[in-house]
């Protein structure tokens, strides 16, 4: 069987034809296999849902407990329809995971979804598959991405605190993930009092709490006169009404973006912080070197940088071109 | 340069002035001389380096970098110092002190600049690289004019802006003597010829405030829509200043070979073909040229018009009242036909003056200046012997088309709107405006805003067409870069017209009617 034939992109995205499944669909069907709980990767809907047990209990906070249809964990080796499947831990967000696809005879792909492979607080850290295929994102698949130690970022956030003591600092975080890390890595920096965050955190950041990551005092962001000179908040947020309950507020993001000051500027961002849980150019090299897989796929993002690179090491490679996925999803 | 990487950083992503006074202010306290004397310069245009080409940069990169990916990269990243800064490979992160950088920059020959910008390259991260490319290619876009670098110095100690302003010119980086003297030391001596000396400036002032003058006491001239400029000839040495003490005698080559006298004369720039004075808008295409083109030179040609004597034939007039010092101006003749004198007006009363203001002979008068005939001339602004009564604002109503968010103080508020007037059955964009409201108001506006949305672009809101600001402005100029064709100055919101229908608003062809 050849690789085309086990794995290939469709409408409603990667589609499984001897496993009768689609990974990370994003539109209803009869059974997906969810690598992580992020929105345009796991949607509600679908007849029959696999995947790690905190992506499950994400997909049931954000949409309740019926999602969809069944839900299964996935733990070691399982089979689905002729093909075994199994989920290994890809350092993106709480859950995250890569998906192995075996089939009866065939090559080995590896499906590995938005992966990251720096330490991160609030994640248990990427595993290398040894694979013929591995499928890849490609979000900052240029080598001008070089993300800087996360550390290094937040000395930054506490020197521009220190700077404007009299300012709160609110600080753009994806809801699911982003945020909890930028407070845990706020906690290794030394930042001991109360952080505040934005009402459309505190599920999210309470799940992480109960699985055991800790995220210390963290208190509401909904007064009129916030107690905390640093407030999390989705990005979303800034547009909203919410924010005039700052006086003179620096407002910041913590993006991989931010690395390029016109995506900064963009955004309207005076703080900008480079942290990503996407892997930067030298990490999605360096894995795929580790990796050597026969053939590498990329799933979105910057294709042409990675396939140009590809290319010149010698690796074949092809873009799956899958649309729907967002560079960094809210 | 670490910590000067860092506020170039900080600088280019706040737009508050006060947050970026207070970023500079911070980093020259911090850091040792004579760092913070060249960050200084840089920071101001000072820094006199051998210009890097981006020539020279991208032959650097093509012995580093596939031309693919380069290519790929510098079409995402859109600037040709950060792509570079972002892909060189190094593993070291030396904190290299600015002053290698300049030396670096200022002493290597040509011919061993690439090896020298690449072995600097080598040391450095990425932030500390893109600092040192911007420094090479001398260009900082950071939004801080040297008048503010001038108001963080004076933030720093005893000596004042004034203060400062007045021996700038005599100085050169990095600055020591400047920096001593800010920390409780000697004050520099002002060693250059044709130094900057701090300028009298004038209040605002109304027909009622008037009244209680006796106007027997007053002089009255023009108040001219130009620039005030400080011009000085001091044996031979020629400048042109603004009244903050820029030096703008680069962009005014036919007016400084003018200056044929020996004084500092107080005075307004125009530009002046014959007898006419023309526009504001033609004195700008003047501005900010670090060279003039020989045609410029002909179609703009610079005057100036001079109403104050500060030095004149060695003498200092600064103490002597102003009737005596205007006897001087009126005995004294400028050779050159560019330069002549602002007229005295004619009037008894403020009721004549009055009638002056209200039908001014020419388009680019804004005003009348009044000053008190016993008044000295001191730098700054003090209350009372000078005042400007300028003209009324034109105003104009105008629809509600865009709004922007704001930053600091204003994060989260709608608060930068653009406004358009009727061209036929359409709306065109004639100008934005960001002041002009209570801070109230600016809730209502808000609200406005966010309830009549119909698309939105980033920060940007496009709104229905339903609000009518009255909108005040100073002058309105042709101009070709606007779809409109004018461009308007100093437009501010002055009421908020929640009873008029959009339909009574302004129309374009009587905004053209107002273009000098």
């Amino acid at each position: 069987m050849r690789a085309d034939d086990i794995l290939h992109p469709t409408e409603a995205g990667l589609y499984c034809p001897p496993g009768d499944f689609h990974i990370d669909p994003i539109r209803p069907v009869a059974r997906a296999l969810i690598t992580h709980g992020h929105g345009d990767h796991a949607r509600a809907g679908h007849g029959a849902v696999l995947a790690t047990r905190q992506t499950l209990e994400i997909m049931a906070i954000r949409y309740g407990a019926d999602f969809a249809g069944q839900r299964q964990v996935a733990e070691g080796a399982i089979r689905v329809g002729d093909t075994t499947v199994s989920f290994h831990p890809a350092g993106h967000i709480l859950g995250s995971a890569q998906i192995a696809v075996q089939p009866d005879s065939g090559p080995r792909i590896v499906v590995s979804g938005d992966y990251c492979r720096r330490a991160n607080p609030v994640c248990a850290p990427f595993q290398p598959v040894p694979c013929d295929v591995f499928v890849t994102e490609a979000t900052f698949g240029l080598p001008v991405f070089r993300h800087p130690d996360p550390a290094d970022e937040m000395a930054r956030l506490l020197a521009s605190m220190a700077e404007f003591p009299d300012r709160p600092h609110l600080i753009g975080a994806y809801a699911l993930g982003k945020a909890q890390r930028v407070i845990a890595l706020a906690r290794q920096a030394g930042i001991d009092g109360p952080i505040a965050i934005h009402g459309a955190l505190q599920r999210l950041s309470d799940y992480h709490v109960e699985q055991g990551i800790a995220l210390g005092p963290l208190i509401p962001a909904t007064a009129a006169d916030v107690p905390a000179q640093l407030v999390i908040a989705p990005p979303s947020a800034f547009a909203s009404a919410w924010v005039q309950r700052f006086r003179d507020p620096v407002i910041g993001f913590a993006s991989g973006w931010m690395q390029v000051r016109a995506r900064a500027r963009q955004r309207g961002v005076e703080l900008p912080l480079v942290i990503s849980d996407h892997v930067d150019w030298p990490q999605v090299t360096a894995t795929i070197r580790e990796l050597a897989p026969a053939e590498v796929w990329i799933t979105h993002g910057a294709e042409e940088g990675l396939m140009r690179w590809c290319a010149l090491e010698g690796i074949p490679s092809r873009p799956l071109r899958l649309v729907g996925y967002e560079d960094e999803p809210e | 340069m670490r910590a000067f990487a860092h506020l170039l950083e900080r600088l280019a992503f706040t737009p508050a002035r006060n947050a970026k006074l207070r970023l500079l202010r911070h980093y020259l306290q911090a850091t040792p001389d004579p760092d913070r004397g060249h960050a200084l310069a840089a920071l101001t245009g000072d820094l006199k380096l051998r210009a890097v080409t981006p020539g020279l940069l991208r032959g650097l990169m093509a012995d580093r970098v596939d031309a693919q990916l380069f290519a790929l990269s510098y079409d995402f990243v859109g600037d040709l110092a950060e792509t570079i800064a972002l892909l060189w490979q190094t593993d070291r992160d030396e904190d290299v002190p600015l002053h290698q950088a300049v030396a670096l920059l200022a002493q290597t020959g040509k011919a061993g600049l690439p090896a020298a910008i690449a072995t600097m390259l080598d040391r450095l991260g990425p932030s500390q690289r893109l600092a040192f490319l911007k420094l090479a290619t001398g260009n900082m876009r950071v939004g801080l004019s040297a008048r503010m670098a001038r108001i963080a110095l004076a933030e720093m100690g005893d000596p004042d802006v004034a203060d400062i302003e007045e021996i700038w010119h005599g100085l050169s980086p990095p600055y020591q003597p400047l920096f001593d003297w800010i920390a409780g030391g000697a004050r520099p001596e002002q060693a250059a010829r044709a130094p900057f000396r701090p300028v009298m400036l004038s209040t605002p002032v109304d027909l009622d405030q008037l009244r209680a003058f006796d106007p027997g006491d007053y002089m009255a001239e023009w108040k001219w829509d130009g620039i005030r400029v400080q011009a000085i000839n001091d044996a031979g040495t020629r400048r042109l200043y603004t009244r903050t003490g820029e030096d703008i005698g680069d962009s005014f080559p036919d007016l400084v070979e003018a200056l044929d006298f020996e004084g500092a004369v107080d005075g307004e720039l125009l530009v002046r073909r014959g007898d006419a004075v023309a526009g504001f808008g033609d004195l700008q295409k003047r501005l900010g040229r670090k060279s003039v083109s020989r045609a410029m030179l002909d179609s703009h040609p610079a005057g100036l018009r001079v109403y104050d004597l500060m030095l004149w034939q060695g003498r200092d007039l600064r103490g002597l009242p102003l009737a005596q010092r205007r006897a001087v101006l009126d005995a004294a003749t400028f050779e050159n036909p560019r330069i002549d004198i602002s007229p005295l007006l004619e009037f008894a009363t403020w009721d004549d003056l009055a009638a002056l203001r209200a039908d001014p002979p020419a388009a680019v008068i804004e005003g009348v200046m009044i000053k008190r005939r016993d008044s000295a001339y001191v730098g700054g602004r003090p209350r009372g012997p000078w005042f400007k009564w300028k003209r009324d604002p034109m105003v104009v109503d105008a629809v509600l088309l865009y709004a922007q968010r704001g930053h600091g103080k204003r994060s989260g508020f709608y608060s930068d709107f653009t406004f358009g007037v009727w061209d036929g059955e359409t709306l065109v964009p004639v100008g934005k405006a960001y002041f002009g409201f209570t801070d109230d108001e600016l809730r209502e506006l808000d609200r406005f805003v966010r309830q009549n949305t119909v698309d939105r672009f980033g920060p940007v809101r496009a709104v229905a067409p339903g609000l009518v600001l009255e909108v005040a402005f100073e002058g309105l100029n042709a101009s070709a870069r606007h779809k409109s064709g004018v461009a308007m100055r100093f437009p501010r919101i002055s009421r908020i017209r929640w009873d008029k229908p959009v339909a009574e608003a302004d129309r374009l062809d009587t905004l053209k009617a107002m273009i000098p």
